[in-house]
C-alpha cells in the first residue's frame, strides 16, 4: 500500500462516519423548523437567534462555560457506551457528588486549599461509590445496569432534596439549599469577566486522560473490544465483571466531579434540583451516542450541544420559543441515527 | 396506629398506583414475547398523558381525551416500530432517544399550546368517572379500592386475563411467542415476523397511551412535566420479574403499587416526602436483587 492510499483510507473512514451524522443533523433541524412553523414562528428567525445566541460576542464564553459540565457528563456516558454498557444514572451520581462536595466545603475543618481538594475528591468518591452500587447489582444479582442506574437516580435525588431541606437548610434563603461556600473553598475564575471557571482545566485533564486511555492503553483496547463483541472479549480473556465495575466507577466519579465543579465553581451552594435542571446528563447521553462512545467525537458533540443549549436560552429570550426545543432537536438527531441502525448494531 | 395504618385510602391509593404500571407492563410483556426490548414505555406513557389533557382541552370532551391518548401513544410507538421492527435499529438506543424526545416534546408543547411550564391543571375538565360495582364496593376496608374505580382500572385487569389467554391459547399468540423465541423457525413456518413485531409495538403504544391517560385524567385532571416519574421503567422491571408471563407481571405490579401507597402512607405519618417518594424505586430494586440472587442460586454462578 502506498503512503498516499494509506492516508486516503485513514481519512475516508471518519468522513464516511460523518455522513449519517450530518444527515441526521439536517433532519433534526428540519423537523424543528417544521415544529416552529406549526406553532406560528419563522424558522429562519429562530435558527438565526439560535446560532447568534451560541457564538456571538460574550455568548461564546457562555457556551464554553456550559460545555465544561456537558463535556464531563458526556464522558461519563461515553466510557460505559464504549464497552456497550449504558449508565442512565448520571443524574443521581451528579446530585450526590455535588451535595457531598458542598458538605465537605462547608463543614470540613481544614485550610482553604485542602478543603477545596477534599471537596472535589468527595464529589468524585460519592459519585463513583453510587455507580459501583449499580455495577455490583449486575455482577452479583444480574440486575441490568440499564434499569438499576435509572431507578437509583430517584432515591439519590430524594436524599439530597431531604438533606438540603432539613439538616443542611440555610434558613436565610427562599430555596431549599445549603449555606454559601466560603470564597477560599471555591474554584476561581479562569478568564476574568467571563463565567468560565477553573473547572475547565479539570474537565480538560479528564478528557485528555480518557482519550489517551481509550487510544493508547490496553484498558482502552479491552473496552473497545467488548463494545464490538462481548463474547469475543470474554473469550480473549477480558475480565468482564471487573471491567463493568471499573467502567461504572470511572463514569460515576466523572459525574460526581461535574457535580462538585458546578457547586464549587458557579453555584457556591447545593440547591435542590439546581444541578439536574440543565439536563446535562440527558444531553451528555445523546452526545455520547452521537459519537458511538468514541471519546474525542463525544467531546466535539458535547461542545456542539452546549452551543445549542446556550443558543436556546438566547432564542427563548428574543423570540420566545421555548428553549426545550433544542432538547427535542438533540433527541431527534439521535433517534434518526438509531433508526437507521447507525448507532450500534443489533445484538 | 397499626390498626388504622392500612385503611381504605391506602388500598385505594395502591390500586390507583398499580393501574398505569400494569397497563405499561402489559405492553412490555407483549414486546418481550415478540423479541423486542421495549424501554420506551416511559416516553409513550408521557406522550399519552399529555395527549389526554390536550385532547380533552381542545376536543372539549372526555372521549376526545381518551381517543387522543390512545392515538398519540400508538403513533409515538410507530417510531419504535419503524426503527426497531422494520429497519432493525438498536432497540435500546431508539428507546433512550424516544424517552428523551417524549420529555422534550411534551414540555415544549405544554409551553406553546397551554402557555405554562411545570404543571397545567384544569379542575373544570372531567376526569374518568368512578363506576361502582354493587356488592364489591360495600366490602369493608378494600371495598372502595376494588369496587369503586374508573373503567380503566377494570379494563387493565381484564386485559391481564385476555393477554394471558391470547398468548397461551390462540394460534396468533403461539406465533407471536415463536417469533420471540426462534424467529428463524417461526418464519419458516409462515409467520411474518415484521408484521407481528410492528403490530405488537403499536398495540403496546396504545396501552401505554391508556397508562398515561390514567395518570393525567384518572384521579386528578392535570399534566405536569415528567409526571410518569419512572413508572415506565418500573413497568420494565415488572416484566423482568414476571419473566414476561402476564399473571406474574401483574403480581409484580401489585407489589410496586402497594409500595407506592406505602410511601404515601408514611408521608401521612410525618416522614419527609423526599424520602418516602423513593419507596417504589427502592422496593423495585430490592425485588430485582432478590429475584436475581434466587435465580443465581438455582442456576449456579454465571461465567
Amino acid at each position: 500500500m502506498t503512503v498516499a492510499s494509506g492516508v486516503r483510507a485513514r481519512l475516508r473512514r471518519p468522513i464516511a462516519a460523518l455522513v449519517p451524522v450530518a444527515s441526521a443533523l439536517v433532519v433534526g433541524f428540519g423537523v424543528c423548523g417544521l415544529i416552529a412553523l406549526w406553532v406560528g414562528l419563522s424558522p429562519s428567525v429562530m435558527f438565526d437567534q439560535l446560532i447568534r445566541g451560541a457564538v456571538e460576542g460574550p455568548q461564546f464564553f457562555e457556551t464554553v462555560a456550559r460545555a465544561v459540565p456537558l463535556v464531563g457528563m458526556t464522558l461519563a456516558a461515553a466510557i460505559p457506551l464504549r464497552a456497550g454498557i449504558v449508565n442512565l444514572g448520571a443524574d443521581g451520581q451528579l446530585a450526590l457528588g455535588g451535595c457531598a462536595a458542598a458538605i465537605v466545603a462547608l463543614y470540613l475543618p481544614a485550610p482553604d486549599g485542602m478543603r477545596l481538594a477534599m471537596a472535589l475528591g468527595a464529589g468524585m468518591f460519592v459519585g463513583a461509590a453510587y455507580a459501583a452500587l449499580a455495577a455490583a447489582g449486575e455482577i452479583y444479582a444480574g440486575v441490568p445496569l440499564l434499569l438499576s442506574t435509572w431507578l437509583l437516580t430517584y432515591p439519590a435525588k430524594g436524599l439530597c432534596g431531604y438533606l438540603v431541606r432539613t439538616p443542611l437548610r440555610d434558613p436565610t434563603t427562599a430555596w431549599p439549599s445549603t449555606a454559601r461556600i466560603a470564597v477560599g473553598a471555591r474554584l476561581g475564575h479562569l478568564l476574568p469577566g467571563t463565567p468560565v471557571n477553573q473547572g475547565f482545566l479539570l474537565i480538560g485533564v479528564v478528557a485528555i486522560a480518557v482519550i489517551f486511555i481509550d487510544r493508547r492503553t490496553s484498558v482502552g483496547f479491552e473496552l473497545r473490544l467488548r463494545g464490538l463483541n462481548e463474547r469475543f472479549a470474554r473469550y480473549g480473556g477480558v475480565a468482564l465483571h471487573r471491567q463493568t465495575l471499573g467502567v461504572m466507577v470511572a463514569s460515576g466519579a466523572i459525574a460526581g466531579l461535574v457535580g462538585a465543579i458546578m457547586v464549587l465553581g458557579s453555584q457556591f451552594r447545593y440547591t435542590d434540583g439546581a444541578l439536574t435542571a440543565p439536563q446535562y446528563s440527558w444531553s451528555g447521553t445523546l452526545a455520547a451516542l452521537l459519537a458511538g462512545g468514541e471519546p474525542l467525537g463525544s467531546v466535539i458533540a458535547a461542545v456542539l450541544f452546549a452551543a445549542l443549549q446556550t443558543g436556546g436560552f438566547a432564542m427563548e429570550r428574543s423570540v420566545e420559543i421555548p428553549r426545550v426545543l433544542t432538547m427535542v432537536l438533540q433527541s431527534i438527531v439521535i433517534l434518526f441515527l438509531a433508526m437507521r441502525g447507525a448507532i450500534w448494531k443489533r445484538s | 396506629m397499626t390498626f388504622a395504618f392500612f385503611n381504605a385510602t391506602f388500598f385505594d391509593q395502591a390500586v390507583l398506583g398499580i393501574t398505569p404500571i400494569l397497563l405499561a407492563a402489559l405492553a412490555g410483556t407483549l414486546s418481550e414475547r415478540v423479541g423486542l426490548f421495549n424501554i420506551a414505555l416511559e416516553g409513550q406513557m408521557l406522550v399519552g398523558a399529555f395527549a389526554a389533557i390536550a385532547g380533552s382541552h381542545f376536543g372539549g370532551t372526555l372521549q376526545a381525551g381518551v381517543l387522543a391518548a390512545i392515538t398519540a401513544g400508538a403513533l409515538f410507538s410507530g417510531l419504535l416500530a419503524v426503527g426497531s421492527a422494520l429497519l432493525r435499529g438498536n432497540d435500546i438506543v431508539i428507546g433512550i432517544s424516544l424517552n428523551l424526545l417524549a420529555a422534550g416534546l411534551t414540555s415544549f408543547l405544554l409551553r406553546t399550546l397551554f402557555g405554562v411550564s411545570g404543571t397545567y391543571s384544569d379542575s373544570a375538565m372531567s376526569g374518568l368517572p368512578r363506576l361502582t360495582v354493587p356488592g364489591v364496593a360495600s366490602l369493608p376496608l378494600v371495598g372502595p379500592a376494588l369496587g369503586h374505580q374508573n373503567a380503566l382500572v377494570y379494563l387493565s385487569w381484564g386485559l391481564v386475563a385476555i393477554i394471558a389467554v391470547f398468548l397461551t391459547r390462540t394460534p396468533w399468540g403461539l406465533r407471536l411467542r415463536g417469533i420471540g423465541e426462534q424467529p428463524a423457525a417461526a418464519v419458516a413456518l409462515g409467520a411474518n415476523a415484521t408484521v407481528y413485531r410492528f403490530l405488537v409495538t403499536l398495540i403496546g403504544g396504545a396501552l401505554c397511551g391508556l397508562a398515561g391517560l390514567q395518570l393525567s385524567l384518572g384521579s386528578l385532571t392535570l399534566f405536569s412535566e415528567n409526571m410518569t416519574a419512572g413508572r415506565g421503567w418500573i413497568a420494565v422491571a415488572a416484566v423482568m420479574l414476571g419473566r414476561a408471563r402476564p399473571l406474574y407481571v401483574a403480581a409484580a405490579c401489585v407489589l410496586f403499587g402497594l409500595s407506592d401507597a406505602l410511601g404515601l402512607r408514611l408521608q401521612g405519618e410525618g416522614l419527609p416526602n423526599q424520602l418516602t417518594d423513593s419507596a417504589p424505586y427502592i422496593v423495585t430494586l430490592a425485588a430485582l436483587v432478590i429475584a436475581g440472587l434466587r435465580q443465581r442460586r438455582f442456576a449456579g454462578p454465571v461465567s
